[in-house]
């Protein structure tokens, strides 16, 4: 099934070939993913839709925490978040048909981006399903073209980001504030 | 050093070159020494090294070198340092790492890499060193700036050897090692998404003593991780504290002196036929630092079927990765363990009649399990067989030298029948199985302990693969006694065709072997050839006593297999115990 995963990962060379490395080291196939850079520039969010036997999404999650440059990974698939994707769509259609093309444009929320006399270019956003959708039936006007941004996804829990502290000390006796809910949580995968 | 020549300089630290500035991490990291191989790109480094007093070992080949850190970083718990040029001394240096990767042996790989200008060109030597160890490593880095070396080295070595240890490689551009900057020592860590939980959960640690005290038929089983997490006393003290049978796997072996009486043995594959059956019929299973390796478990859903499992580890990933845990504590050994021993004990007074019975019937039962099928070494007055020798091997050693083997046949052997009563004694590579591990890894620990017995033991195959260092030890004076086994075979595969492929043998025969004394004579050391089980002790005292390294070609029968084995994908009570025909002991 597709799990989708949230990831903050430091803006450094070679980040993303150590996620997607780790994905195909360890056989799971990734459906899409989109990388931009966050509010503070040293950081990045990554969306990772990937294709994974349920039994094994703890255990993605648990190898992406391991990843250090990523300061969270969380797997959004069941909780509460928000997913969409956007698709740039352009269909050429006859001239007779344009009307009938805009209004279903309309019904899926779609915005004309491009308008010649051979089609349109229709950008449309929201979960796959729909998306999925929206691109079969403009299958119906024409021949299309069509390129999806992947999943990008929020959760919509407050979770808070426990980073290491600069100068961790090993083996030196102090116990972090919080390291024991975060050692706990860590078995579950996510970073509380 | 370089002078310093104004105040204003002073105050930002000397201006030193990227090499320089590099020798100053590594003595500031209390590198003593480095196994590496120089080319084109290094030069500057070994440049600067000329006139440094860091020792530089230059091995033969440079996945030796990655094999010798190891040995240097198992044998003492240090991180162990190797260098490379770029390219091919690079690609070299891979299966070291890998090696050390499943293993999580903390080592530093520093490699050259053409100057920045030429990356991407398809340059003399060129090779993506960064992309191609990325999944070899715990972490790389490439240094792109001489401003960064010194925090990235710092880095490096902190990641090598905090949480769960492993290789870091760290790629070095020649401009950067030829750039100059203001040299500043640093502190500082900056690696904000790095987690590592050492403390353990305070709740957890509580509930696992209940359970422990809960248990009718508990069962310890103590991994690498023990060994390193510097925890053998503290695991020692649990198993004492609750009196459990004990197992050890491959690389835990020494985690807990074998000669202990709550050891049984290793389980597994090859384990003993009691440490096996322990696991089948045991209701909890206490693992430390263990990753329910498929050698160890067998077929994972016939795996310890009435056990509930406490599972203690540094890291989260191994946590119910592949044998669900009932209770998972994360955390370092060397922290948690003193609290549970502690939560053990409090319990002790009111929990401790509890399953008294129970655990004595337990103890019986294990102990009659190890009388029926007990790990016994064949023996023979006529041809040596292989376990003997390493009973002779085991003698000599008393439990006290340090061992380092290949793989193969002569592996398994040298686990069931070798003695070691202190972690760190055992070189093995377990995960990966690299042959050719033996001999470098125990130059790295000769190196590391130049007073220590040290043997490498290898195959007759293994053996060959790193035969060039025996330049090596020479160079280096060091003393390793190399004992090869030598069945003419490669072993395990030739076992493994016989048993599983119809007798098929198909490119396992090894049919020479240099003259043991003219080659041990070509490189000006000694060595010969046994052959008979009387002459075997006199030739291991030989080579035991001979001021140098030594090498002893010890002919075995050659068609001998390990046993008892679990075959592949196989449950533990479907062990085969001995030829002629598999036995189903269920």
């Amino acid at each position: 099934m597709i799990q989708i995963i949230s990831l903050l990962v430091e803006n450094k060379p070679g980040a993303l070939m150590r996620i997607t490395g780790l994905l195909t080291a360890r056989n799971y196939n990734i459906e899409s993913l989109t990388v931009a850079r966050t509010l503070d520039p040293d950081l990045s969010r990554m969306s990772i839709a990937v294709d994974v036997d349920p039994k094994l999404r703890q255990q993605v999650v648990k190898q992406m925490n391991k990843l250090v440059n990523v300061l969270q990974a969380s797997d959004l698939t069941d909780g509460p978040a928000v997913a969409r994707e956007l698709v740039l769509l352009r269909v050429r259609t006859a001239i007779e048909n344009r009307t009938a093309v805009l209004k279903e444009a309309e019904i899926f929320g779609a915005r004309v981006v491009d308008s010649s006399t051979e089609g349109f270019v229709l950008e449309a956003t929201g979960d796959a399903e729909k998306l999925d959708t929206f691109v079969d039936l403009m299958r119906a006007y024409g021949e299309i073209e069509v390129t999806r941004s992947g999943v990008v996804a929020v959760t919509l829990e407050n979770k808070k980001l426990r980073l290491s502290p600069p100068v961790p000390a090993p083996s030196s006796g102090v116990v972090y504030e919080g390291e024991e809910e975060a050692a706990a949580a860590a078995v579950d995968g996510v970073l509380r | 050093m370089a002078q310093t020549i104004s105040g204003q300089q002073a105050t930002q630290g000397p201006l030193l070159s990227g090499a320089q500035i590099l020798l100053e991490c590594l003595a500031r990291e209390g590198v003593d020494c480095m196994f590496g191989y120089p080319g084109g790109v290094t030069i500057p480094l070994y440049d600067a090294m000329y006139s440094n007093p860091l020792k530089h070992i230059l091995v033969r080949h440079e996945q030796n070198a990655a094999f010798a850190a190891q040995g240097y970083a198992r044998a003492t718990g240090k991180v162990g340092v190797c260098c490379a040029t770029s390219g091919p001394g690079a690609t070299n240096l891979v299966t070291g790492l890998v090696d050390a990767m499943m293993d999580s042996i903390p080592i530093v790989a520093l490699t050259g890499q053409v100057s920045t200008s030429l990356i991407g060109s398809d340059a003399f030597q060129e090779a993506d060193t960064f992309g191609i160890t990325r999944s070899a490593t715990k972490h790389n880095f490439m240094v792109q700036n001489v401003k960064d070396l010194a925090q990235v080295i710092h880095e490096a070595f902190y990641l090598a050897a905090s949480g769960r240890p492993g290789p870091v490689l760290v790629d070095i551009p020649k401009d950067v090692f030829q750039g100059h900057t203001h040299y500043k020592p640093v502190d500082e860590i900056h690696l904000p998404g790095y987690k590592v939980f050492s403390e353990g959960h305070t709740g957890q640690i509580r509930r696992a003593a209940q359970m422990i005290w809960d248990a009718k038929r508990p069962y310890v089983v103590g991994g690498g991780g023990i060994v390193l997490a510097n925890a053998a006393k503290e695991f020692t003290e649990l198993v004492e504290t609750i009196d459990a049978p004990t197992v050890t796997t491959l690389l835990g072996l020494g985690g807990i002196s074998t000669g202990h009486p709550n050891f049984i043995s290793m389980p597994g594959m090859h384990g003993s036929y009691a440490a096996n059956m322990g696991l089948h019929g045991c209701d909890l299973i206490i693992a430390l630092g263990i990753r329910f390796d498929d050698r160890v478990t067998g077929k994972l859903a016939a795996f310890a079927p009435h056990a509930k499992v406490i599972h203690i580890d540094i890291d989260p990933a191994e946590i119910s990765k592949n044998r669900l845990a009932d209770l998972p504590i994360v955390g370092d050994l060397k922290r948690v363990l003193p609290k549970l021993i502690r939560e053990v004990k409090d319990l002790k007074a009111t929990e401790h009649g509890k399953n008294y019975q129970a655990r004595v019937d337990w103890w019986k039962q294990i102990r009659s399990w190890k009388e029926e099928h007990p790990l016994e070494p064949k023996t023979s007055t006529t041809e040596i067989k292989p376990q003997q020798l390493m009973v002779e091997i085991d003698k000599i050693s008393g439990g006290e030298a340090i061992v380092a083997v290949d793989v193969g046949q002569h592996q398994m052997w040298a686990a069931q029948f070798i003695n070691f009563h202190h972690p760190r004694l055992w070189l093995c590579s377990g995960g990966l199985g690299s042959m050719g591990f033996g001999l470098p890894s125990a130059m790295g620990a000769q190196m590391a302990l130049p007073d220590k017995l040290v043997f490498a033991i290898c195959g007759d195959g293994g053996f060959q693969m790193s035969l060039p260092e025996l330049a090596t030890l020479v160079n280096n004076g060091l003393n390793v006694k190399i004992i090869v086994m030598n069945n003419g075979y490669l072993g395990m595969v030739r076992q493994w065709q016989e048993l599983f492929y119809n007798n098929r043998l198909s490119s396992v025969e090894l049919c020479s072997f240099p003259d043991p004394a003219m080659l041990a004579g070509a490189y000006g050391f000694k060595g010969r050839t046994v052959e008979s089980p009387l002459d075997l002790p006199a030739a291991l005292k030989e080579a035991v006593e001979y001021n140098g390294p030594y090498l002893l070609n010890v002919k075995v029968t050659p068609n001998e297999n390990v046993f008892p084995m679990v075959p592949a994908g196989g449950a533990h009570n479907e062990m085969v115990l001995g030829p002629p025909k598999p036995v189903s002991v269920a």
